[in-house]
């Protein structure tokens, strides 16, 4: 190792009281470029919300805030939610992207080997915030290292117009299946369907086949993680009553839908309700002028939010969560942990969970007591979706294999080939090879 | 003078690199080596590693081990994938016919004179130009299941008293990304073909009809074998497009209803780059290339068979 001599000191420090003194003449003399110019980029990947008025909060303020804070530069992109998987793959692929990508519900499984622990980070956050939901930490956590870093959970709960229900009778929602197939029947018949998508799409597709085959009592896997169950009594039952409900009560081009195409037709007021993440109603209050009933009275005054019906086996519910995963080809990684830090403060955050109005719910249960949830009784519902979520994969774990189920769109596949003509029995058999080919293979 | 200075001047041999050069065997392989080298680098390279990946168990960030034909044998067991071989040959079969008649027809109408003739050609180039997801997005708002415009206009034209359910039905959804494909393609042929005919001379034409041919035998015997070359290369290169269009599809239906509209490349893409599963995405591409490979060898024999004729 060279000594370092009292002379190389002297100078050291003469050329930093130059820069200092004489700027670019400065610079030139000592051949350094200052600190500033080596300031370190943060790509920040995330969907584009279906609450805009966070992305703008997100842009305009406190990116702005946390380059300020922190001293690092923050490149923030939106993409559509169904773009995010295959940036992510390119992305890994060839070693360079953005530094953080934000994930969807167990997809963080799918990346596992390429991205970086965040456990310090996601258990001191949990820590501070009054413990993560199990339902977000087994979407994260695979028990040996935290995939991604909780972000929220977007809440799937049925929107409806309260005035239609009321006039075929139905003043409170229903409550199981068979009750809601019989109101959507009276409501179809007057040219109000329910609209349900069963196509390739990210969100509100699995959220509502997920949690229906559960409710029958159907799941993928037996309890051992292993064994595929999905061929039983109970999923052939609710392949059956699907496509009774299909005919009966939905409107029949959802099956090509994604997840615009609802929020575009309950807006338009050609469907009575469907299964849908709070962005209907914040889009009514946003634009009351816009969004008025058939009446000329404010639409908003008219929605009303609810669970998913009960099956024989319960109720249940499967909701979006969203997580940012750090990953491992990331030149950057201790400025996105800084920053994942700095976002995930109560001040920061607070900000951009408030411009959510509900749509989105904390990880942590602190939040349960926030003023958001009492403010709009309309949004109560959405409370605790992140307490009571189900992972898919169920009754195994949300591991990887099931993240390549739910990607590869197997059970939403299952009830769209029924409903469009395909034996139940066959259907079911059809996702039984299907699954098969992911969990035995 | 300049005797002697002929005398004294010594002959100027050319150098080793320039006696290689003059033998055309070494300038030709000096020529070919830049596109060699191109051909290599952005051909040879990925095809050899798609093989490979093909042959692997790789995943998103795991680059697995070699497992033969592993994910071939998966493949052939796989109904969605032969629904996506069915579709695709379906497609292109379909589309090609179409794009062939329809442009050979525009391109006989655009062979004649008429004013404002140069005008109408250019637009008939704008389905081509416009970038086909832009297009695209516009037919599948057109297709769109709830607010479908062709479906407006059909009911208030009184032909149909519910709605058609385009993109939702997988047979009228198939139907639907074969019109858009039909749309974007008619003005590549119709071009193409109009240079073809524009290259006949109009004399043996006006021979055949002083001999007493009428339109149809002109058409039939003069101008369609004499078409054909060119016919034949631009359904190749369409053929090519169409068997691996990705596009018009993902935009269109993302491969649904429930995988009724998969082609290779829409279904290679959700399984590879969607799920991450690189190996058997690269699997479903690489199947795709023995069925193309034929087709194409039968159509460039053709078109031999014809030139010679």
């Amino acid at each position: 190792m060279a000594n370092t001599k009292r002379r190389s000191v002297i100078k050291l420090a003469g050329s930093a009281a130059a820069v200092a003194s004489t700027g670019m003449a400065g610079i030139l003399a000592t051949g350094r470029t200052p600190a500033y110019a080596q300031q370190k980029t943060v790509h920040w990947l995330r969907w584009v919300d279906f609450v805009p008025a966070s992305d703008q909060l997100l842009r305009k303020e406190l990116m702005p805030q946390a380059e300020k804070d922190l001293g690092i530069k923050i490149n923030f992109e939106t993409v559509n939610g169904n773009d995010l998987q295959p940036r992510a793959t390119a992305a890994i692929q060839s070693g360079s992207g953005p530094d953080l990508i934000q994930a969807f519900n167990n997809n963080t499984y799918i990346y596992a080997n390429s991205v970086v622990d965040l456990t310090d980070l996601a258990e001191d956050y949990g820590k501070r915030e009054g413990g993560l939901y199990k339902y977000c930490r087994s979407l994260c956590s695979n028990g040996k290292m935290f995939m991604s870093m909780p972000w929220a959970v977007i809440g799937g709960m049925i929107v409806y117009r309260k005035s239609w229900f009321d006039e075929v009778g139905a003043t409170s929602f229903p409550k199981t299946w068979q009750e809601y197939r019989e109101v959507a029947k009276k409501l179809k018949a007057k040219g109000r369907p329910i609209g349900q998508t069963l196509g390739h799409t990210f969100g509100d597709a699995p959220t509502f086949t997920y949690p229906y085959l559960w409710s029958w009592g159907g799941k993928e896997l037996d309890t051992d993680g292993k064994t595929v169950v999905i061929n039983s009594k109970e999923t052939l039952e609710s392949v059956k009553f699907m496509q009774g409900f299909w005919k009966d009560g939905c409107d029949e081009g959802a099956l090509a839908w994604d997840d615009t195409n609802n929020n575009r037709a309950f807006l338009s007021q050609t469907i009575s309700a469907t299964l849908n993440g709070a962005s209907v109603y914040i889009e009514t209050l946003r634009k009351p002028d816009q969004y008025q009933t058939e009446k000329g009275t404010p639409m908003n005054k008219d929605l009303q939010h609810a669970p998913l019906p009960a099956g024989p086996a319960g109720q249940f519910g499967m909701h979006l969560m969203q997580s940012d995963m750090l990953m491992k080809y990331s030149k950057n990684q201790d400025a996105a942990k800084e920053f994942l830090k700095w976002i995930h403060t109560e001040k920061n955050y607070e900000k951009w969970f408030i411009s959510q109005k509900g749509y989105a719910t904390p990880p942590t249960a602190k939040w349960e007591e926030h003023k958001v949830w009492s403010d709009d009784p309309v949004m109560a519902p959405f409370k605790v979706a992140a307490k009571l979520g189900q992972a898919p994969g169920f009754a195994g774990l949300p591991d990887q294999k099931a993240a390549e189920a739910l990607s590869k769109y197997i059970i939403t596949d299952m009830y769209a080939k029924a409903v469009q003509g395909m034996p139940a029995e066959e259907a079911v058999k059809w996702a039984e090879g299907e699954l098969k080919k992911i969990y035995v293979a | 003078m300049a005797i002697t200075a002929l005398g004294s001047t010594e002959v100027i041999r050319p150098s080793v690199r320039q006696r290689k050069l003059e033998d055309e065997r070494w300038l030709a392989l000096v020529l070919l080596t830049p596109t060699a080298i191109l051909l290599g680098l952005f051909i040879a390279y990925p095809f050899f590693e798609g093989v490979m990946l093909s042959l692997s168990s790789a995943r998103v960030g795991d680059p697995g081990k070699f497992v033969w034909f592993k994910n071939f044998v998966k493949l052939w067991n796989d109904n969605i994938f032969w629904t996506a071989v069915w579709n695709t040959f379906w497609y292109t079969g379909v589309t090609t016919v179409f794009k062939l008649g329809l442009g050979l027809w525009l391109a006989m109408l655009l062979n004649r004179h008429f004013r404002g003739k140069a005008i109408v050609r250019a637009f008939i180039l704008l389905p081509f130009i416009i970038p086909t997801v832009l297009s695209t997005f516009a037919w599948k708002w057109m297709f769109d299941p709830t607010f479908s415009v062709i479906n407006w206009s059909l009911f208030r034209l009184g032909l149909i008293s519910a709605r058609i359910n385009w993109l939702g039905d997988a047979d009228l959804a198939m139907a639907s990304i074969m019109v858009v494909n039909i749309w974007r393609g008619v003005p590549f042929f119709a071009i193409s073909l109009l240079a073809g005919l524009q290259t006949i001379s109009p004399e043996l034409n006006e021979a055949a009809a002083i001999d007493g041919a009428r339109p149809w035998n002109r058409f039939w015997y003069v101008t369609w074998p004499l078409l054909l070359p060119v016919t034949m290369v631009v359904m190749l290169f369409s053929v090519i497009q169409t068997f691996a269009d990705f596009q018009l599809v993902y935009v269109m239906t993302g491969g649904g209803p429930a995988n009724a509209t998969h082609l290779f490349a829409t279904y290679a893409y959700q399984i590879g780059i969607v799920s991450g599963l690189l190996s058997e995405g690269a699997a479903v591409s690489l199947a795709m290339f023995p069925f193309l490979f034929i087709i194409v060898v039968v159509q460039l024999l053709y078109i031999r068979r014809v030139e010679v004729r």
